[in-house]
């Protein structure tokens, strides 16, 4: 009797996870993938044909350099944001939005580190840092805003959506609470601007606020090279290296470790896990660490990138990182990778085309899309019975 | 605390002994009853004046409620009833609003004011008598956009439809701040005209009065609430119930899923649009950035709040709910600002302590806590039904 797994034809794909490969079976189906990206691919470049000819899309080279740069850049970001949303939706079926949260915790902890720990502010530097205080200071807020991260949605699992597995509450149950707790982020770093609210005695501590909070200019910006003229600046450089670094140290973890091992385990299916002595509860925990770790270090590099931290900078990104999670395959850590940048890419040519203020509608366009024609993702899904 | 809950549930079981009562008693009492209720629920805002200072304030907070009412039941339909998760369901108050400000002409005024048109006072919206049709033609519209919404939605599971649905809610959001020639963009339509009555001898002009809106809001929602009755005893109220408890037995014991997921949607974008047309001629001015999804009084998110809260399923859960989220900011000012955090720890502590809600519906109440232990699919329905 054939399993909905096997029906739905992922079971070959497993092969990407465990690294056994049956290949009288796969050789064929590990073709689809392939082909459903080549198929992206064309239609892609052939909507854009379209638009050159009928002149709604620029023509000129240099454009299109500059927005496949930009889009590589963001992509990659949001490729670590939906490593995030791919592994808790993998183990637990749960779309963590408060995990765009997460990321802005992210952001302002690498800020703080930036101003606080190494007092690195427009008047001790006004053209940024150099040599090794520089490696120093961004490897510190990179790191301490992971760890800010991991921490803060450790804790949002322990104080929102454990008691509602002990209660067994249903699907809907946990998606209105992961509302709840990302509205709840959201406002506190809004009110958390020095002002006293809600009738209390005090002033609330001056950390976000309404405004955006500026970066300290760590890293200047300057053009690394140049290509056919459009400038690669080092910020951009910056974000994709250490992003490529972090996507594969994740990749290491999660196939080569035991704890991954675990994680997959669970991710395929609970009670067998459990049964084979997997503690789901620290597993569960060790997921979301891990991917609110990688949400912290996609803050601090978009706080680099951008050059400001504010309460609302992780709605957006985050339903567009979920958009790569589903592009890509949600559970699938290579799929959300993959998702990440395709969608950064895809997007980016799109606005090239229609203009950026219809950026949104571009990625939601994609959502759709792919949820009518290719459900589970290019390299299909990898979520727990 | 525990003199709080057992004051709320003595409150709930008084409240369930009354309604038993009232669905046990003859035809004739229930109408009288329902008769003597609307009276006097109408004749709140004129008792205002002797009952506090502010009733302009008051009055308009009543309007408010209204407004709020009406979105919570729409909602309703689609969450509570079918158990579709709509994040954007603003998105049917957003198209209620802009139809009827594009139709009353305010639109064309607004452009042609700020091209410098040398004619345009012309072009000055006033309200003519079959401006109402005008509320019935925004409906058409906006059940039409319920279905292009709902149709990429039908196979998809609950977390995939949400995002989905937020995803439509911006999309319209986004579509109304850039489509600068219809809508007018980020600068809104300004001069919607306020609606009038103009039968034979009488002249009654809506204007800036708040009761008249809520009158004609109160007379919609009790429509609504004998059209919602009968839809919920009907095969169209049991067969979203079974959609909702599991569309897969559900669609092998012949449910049209299809059919029933369109029609919840189209009843929910239906309500919301009416809801949305009134609000666009009693504040006279539209814009984009109202209709978003953390907008603190009609925002889909706040909306989802006063059902979660209220109860979800029922008909009083909803009334409660946007009765709490619209009057308890304002009695409790010093929330102020505070208002969207306050919202989000008690959606979170709700569904932690009491998922269904204060005023559930009982069987609702039994899905929400049960154990889910059998699996789901991304696709609920493998193919259409039908």
């Amino acid at each position: 009797m054939k399993t909905q797994r096997e029906e739905t034809g992922t079971a070959p794909e497993q092969s990407w996870w465990i690294g056994s490969r049956s290949f009288s079976q796969s050789r064929a189906r590990a073709l689809l993938p392939w082909l459903g990206g080549l198929g992206l691919i064309g239609l892609a470049a052939a909507l854009l044909g379209f638009g050159i000819t009928t002149n709604t899309c620029p023509a000129s080279g240099s454009i299109w350099i500059r927005f496949i740069s930009s889009g590589l850049t963001l992509g990659f970001m949001y490729a670590m944001i939906a490593l995030g949303y791919s592994m808790v939706y993998g183990i637990l079926q749960l779309l963590n939005f408060a995990h765009s949260e997460v990321f802005m915790i992210g952001s302002f902890a690498g800020l703080y580190t930036l101003t606080g720990a190494f007092g690195i502010n427009g008047h001790a530097y006004p053209s940024g840092v150099n040599g090794s205080l520089l490696v120093g200071s961004i490897g510190a807020a990179l790191l301490v805003g992971a760890i800010a991260s991991g921490l803060a949605a450790v804790a949002i699992e322990r104080i929102a959506y454990r008691p509602l597995r002990r209660r067994g509450v249903s699907r809907l149950g946990y998606l209105i609470t992961a509302i709840g707790m990302s509205l709840f982020l959201q406002n506190l770093f809004l009110l958390l601007d020095g002002q006293p609210h809600l009738g209390l005695p005090f002033n609330w501590p001056r950390i976000a606020g309404r405004n955006a909070v500026p970066y300290p200019d760590t890293l200047h910006l300057m053009p690394a090279f140049r290509i056919m003229g459009v400038p690669i600046n080092n910020t951009q450089i910056l974000v994709v290296v250490v992003a490529i670094v972090m996507l594969v140290v994740l990749d290491v973890i999660v196939l080569r470790t035991h704890t991954g091992q675990q994680i997959r385990a669970v991710a395929e299916d609970p009670e067998a896990a459990s049964l084979l002595g997997v503690n789901i509860d620290r597993v569960i925990v060790i997921t979301f660490f891990l991917g609110g770790v990688m949400a912290g270090i996609a803050g601090g590099l978009y706080g680099i990138y951008y050059g400001q931290a504010q309460w609302n900078m992780g709605f957006v990104p985050g339903i567009k990182a979920f958009t790569a999670a589903v592009l890509g395959g949600i559970g699938n850590v290579r799929g959300a990778m993959l998702g990440g940048v395709l969608l950064g890419l895809i997007e980016n040519l799109g606005v090239a085309c229609t203009g950026v203020e219809w950026q949104g509608v571009i990625a939601f366009a994609i959502l759709i899309l792919v949820l009518m024609f290719r459900p589970t993702g290019l390299l299909g899904e990898q979520v727990s019975r | 605390m525990s003199q709080l809950l057992s004051a709320g549930r003595s409150a709930r079981v008084w409240y369930g002994s009354l309604s038993r009562r009232y669905a046990a008693a003859s035809p004739l009492v229930r109408y009288a009853v329902t008769l003597a209720i609307l009276i006097a629920i109408a004749a709140v805002p004129l008792l205002l004046p002797s009952l506090t200072p502010d009733s302009l304030y008051w009055s308009a907070v009543l309007v408010k409620l209204g407004m709020a009412v009406l979105l919570a039941l729409g909602l309703n339909v689609v969450v509570g009833m079918a158990g579709l998760l709509d994040l954007g369901y603003v998105a049917f108050f957003a198209v209620g609003a802009y139809s009827f400000a594009i139709l009353s002409g305010a639109a064309k005024f607004n452009l042609a004011q700020l091209n410098r048109d040398p004619n345009v006072l012309a072009l000055i919206p006033h309200w003519h008598m079959y401006y109402w049709l005008y509320f019935l033609v925004g409906l058409a519209i906006a059940v039409v956009a319920g279905l292009v919404f709902g149709a990429p939605t039908l196979r998809l599971r609950g977390d995939y439809l949400a995002i989905v649905t937020l995803g439509f809610g911006e999309m319209v959001r986004i579509t109304a701040n850039n489509a600068d020639s219809i809508t007018v963009g980020p600068w809104g339509i300004t001069q919607i005209p306020h609606p009038a009555l103009d039968i034979g001898p009488i002249h009654y002009d809506f204007g800036l009065h708040n009761e008249p809106y809520f009158w004609l809001l109160l007379a919609i929602i009790a429509i609504w609430i004998v059209f919602l009755r009968r839809l919920n005893r009907s095969r169209i109220g049991r067969a979203w119930m079974a959609i909702r408890e599991d569309e897969v037995a559900a669609a092998a014991m012949g449910v049209r899923t299809v059919q029933m997921k369109l029609m919840a949607f189209a009843i929910g974008a239906a309500v919301a649009s009416l809801s949305g047309a009134i609000y666009a001629t009693q504040v006279s001015y539209v814009s984009p950035d109202e209709f978003t999804l953390f907008n603190t009084s009609f925002g889909s998110i706040t909306i989802l709040a006063m059902i979660v809260l209220g109860g979800m399923g029922s008909i009083a859960g909803p009334i409660l709910g946007a009765a709490l989220v619209i009057y308890l900011p304002e009695l409790f000012r010093q929330v102020g600002d505070a208002r969207l955090l306050i919202f989000g720890l008690a959606l979170v502590v709700v569904m932690i302590l009491r998922p269904e809600g204060i005023l559930a519906s009982r069987k609702r109440a039994a899905e929400l806590t049960s154990h889910e232990d059998h699996a789901e699919s991304l696709f609920d329905v493998r193919e259409a039904t039908q």
